[in-house]
């Protein structure tokens, strides 16, 4: 019978079924950090349980790190004791950690992906909310809170709801200067910040068929964001070349039998879905938030609706009927687990070059891993950036949730690549947060405002795609 | 290893206090800054801070949490999507250390829901008039009491009783007290080892 590609990996990965009603489910890869996983080793040690598979899990620090002085001990002592527990706690458990040391240290869903950890047909849990991220390789991945991650590090299983599949189509083009950021924020400005609760999204149809495996990242990456837990693309060519060589890969025949396998997890012609969206690429436009949560969002040149919540509006200090283009920002970060990738910096620096951000901006990027901040800089990306006025900055979340020294001051209005305009979110309890693309943050650090990039690269440089 | 304690939840009667909003996230549940600890302790002291302080600053005491006639509620009540963003279970902790023993909403994050399950902190759901009608009565009477039974799936309040939504499986694992889902799994190992040997990429024989 024809399968979803979450039916196959759910039913490969189904130890039995629980007296709840849960499936057990067997976890392939266990991605930990140091924010959610010292509470839960306490709870391991406190009932006299081991790590049941040490090899499946694997740790970075990410959360805490400081982007600017990376030296031990950190100058953040509470920052310092978090770090240590968690070398404490993975030499105590055998567990691999990529530390600062390790040259492949970054944000926990960018190194997945980069070392190959991630691959299609796995489940893949972490304590953190963004794991959907590595379902753009055909991956059943999700966020869990520390009972979980608990439940994993003793069993390598967790007790999971059935979830229902609703395939999001996306046909045609994308328009020049309109990214997988805009993509994703019109699909959650459609179906809602809570449209997905009790679904796995499996994005669908051309226009995701041509995107390259960062940018279905960044897409699966904010599926939280629109209420599903799960976000996943199938493996196709564009998976299996991403994977070719990457360290935690098979190589030469093997290879070959394993995309065999992970081609056989997608989901058959024929598959029966729990409901069916479909949508139209071309008419994706570049998207920002205006208000307090990712489904509160206009296209660029559109204007904050007649009927905008109150609250939001309030805190954003917007009116209904204003236009988000001419919004003064003071902080343009370009970071974060859904826009940290090498394409994302080109992007970024595409726009930058021959330009310097305007004098009231502070400007930062945050490369998502060591890797990447390597990658960039053959390139010459660091000098692009730097050269434009921005600060590049070590590997880790910086700004995107403020648990280290980058945070917004006061009233700040940041034009941000990262996920969450949440009150708060950015380290300041009444900052202000515009999602966007990363070629719009570096359009909007430029222009000193909320610009359209399909305006500033006709007026100069060019936009991709 | 440990056997785990069995705690069956049935009947939950308190005073409640109301957090009214849709989409309220995790963090404004328990902002960023406080998760900077290695423990969970004494984070309810942080519950809702940057929104209680933007409330209080308004007009004194005027957040649920500030105002003394809420304090030693046992049951929160909410609306849609609560608990929604990030996947911190240090948001159903914040709450359960308070001491609530329960939250009714409309609806819930599907990771908040877990989490809380995984504290025994029950999450029914129910319509947004039941909603409604609790939070004013809790709104005009702050010691107005409610109770939860979880057999019945009913909450009843000054003698009038709501319909509640919990799914059955979870609602089960309340009433047996198997809603610590740890024991479980560790139940069968070899079963485990079974499903991992024939994975291709645990076992490498691809």
């Amino acid at each position: 019978m024809a399968s979803t590609l979450l039916q196959k990996v759910w039913d490969a990965h189904t130890v039995r079924r629980l007296p709840n009603g849960q499936a057990q489910l067997f976890i392939g890869l266990h991605l930990i950090h140091e924010v959610t996983s010292p509470q839960a080793f306490d709870m391991l040690r406190a009932r006299g349980w081991s790590v049941a598979f040490p090899s499946r899990t694997i740790a970075t620090v990410d959360h805490i790190v400081p982007t600017l002085d990376q030296r031990r001990p950190f100058v953040d002592l509470l920052a310092e004791e978090m770090l240590s527990s968690l070398e404490r706690n993975c030499r105590e458990h055998q567990i691999r950690l990529l530390d600062l040391a390790s040259g492949h240290q970054g944000i926990v869903h960018v190194i997945g992906p980069e070392l190959g950890l991630t691959q299609p047909g796995m489940t893949i849990a972490c304590g953190d909310s963004h794991t959907s991220t590595h379902g753009a390789f055909g991956a059943i991945a999700f966020g869990i809170g520390t009972s979980q991650v608990r439940d994993v590090l003793a069993s390598q299983c967790l007790a999971m709801d059935p979830l229902k599949v609703r395939r999001i189509s996306l046909k045609g083009r994308l328009q020049p200067g309109v990214y997988a950021k805009d993509v994703i924020l019109h699909i959650i400005r459609r179906l809602g910040v809570k449209g997905g609760a009790g679904f796995a999204y499996e994005y669908a149809g051309d226009t995701f068929d041509r995107m390259s495996m960062d940018e279905r990242m960044t897409v699966c990456n904010m599926s939280i964001e629109g209420g599903a837990r799960v976000g996943y693309v199938n493996p196709d060519e564009t998976t299996f070349s991403y994977m070719r060589g990457r360290p935690f890969v098979p190589q030469g025949e093997e290879f070959e039998r394993a995309c065999d396998w992970w081609s056989s997890m997608a989901s058959d012609p024929g598959a029966a879905y729990d409901d069916e969206v479909t949508l139209d690429a071309a008419s994706i436009r570049p998207t920002v938030t205006w208000g307090i949560n990712p489904g509160q969002s206009i296209a660029i040149d559109e204007r904050i609706p007649s009927a905008a919540d109150d609250e939001a509006l309030a805190f954003m200090d917007f009116r209904s009927g204003q236009p988000l283009k001419g919004t003064r920002i003071d902080v343009a970060f370009v970071g974060s687990c859904t826009n940290s990738r090498l394409s994302d910096l080109r992007e970024a620096a595409r726009i930058l070059r021959g330009h310097h951000v305007a004098p009231h901006v502070k400007a930062l990027v945050v490369p998502g891993s060591q890797a990447v901040r390597a990658a960039a800089e053959r390139e010459g990306l660091d000098r692009v950036f730097t050269e434009a006025g921005f600060e590049w900055r070590g590997a880790g979340c910086s700004m995107c949730l403020a648990m280290n020294p980058d945070r917004l001051e006061g009233r700040q209005i940041c034009a941000s690549s990262s996920n969450r305009n949440f009150k708060g979110r950015q380290g300041s309890p009444t900052g202000r947060t515009l999602l966007m693309s990363p070629a719009m943050v570096a359009a909007a650090a430029v222009a000193g405002e909320v610009v359209d990039v399909r305006e500033f690269a006709a007026a100069g440089a060019g936009v991709g795609r | 290893m440990r056997a785990l304690a069995v705690e069956r939840i049935r009947e939950i009667a308190g005073t409640a206090i109301p957090i009214r909003g849709d989409n309220i996230d995790t963090d404004r549940i328990i902002p960023a800054r406080f998760l900077k600890a290695v423990t969970f302790e004494h984070l309810e002291e942080h519950l809702f801070e940057d929104d209680r302080q933007q409330a209080d600053a308004r007009q004194p005491a005027s957040h649920p949490l500030s105002n003394p006639a809420y304090f030693g509620a046992e049951i929160m009540l909410v609306n849609a999507n609560f608990g929604c963003g990030s996947s911190r279970e240090h948001a159903p902790q914040a709450i359960r250390r308070l001491g609530i023993r329960a939250v009714i909403g409309q609806s819930f994050s599907e990771i908040f829901f877990g989490n809380s399950v995984a504290l025994g902190m029950p999450c029914p759901t129910a319509s947004v008039e039941t909603l409604q009608s609790l939070m004013e009565a809790v709104e005009k009477n702050p010691s107005t009491t409610l109770t939860i039974d979880l057999a019945s799936m009913r909450v009843t309040a000054e003698g009038r009783a709501y319909d509640l939504s919990l799914p059955a499986g979870v609602r089960d694992a309340f009433l047996n007290g198997s809603w610590d889902a740890t024991g479980l799994l560790l139940e069968n190992p070899e079963d485990v080892l079974d499903v991992a040997n024939r994975l291709p990429y645990v076992t490498g024989s691809w």
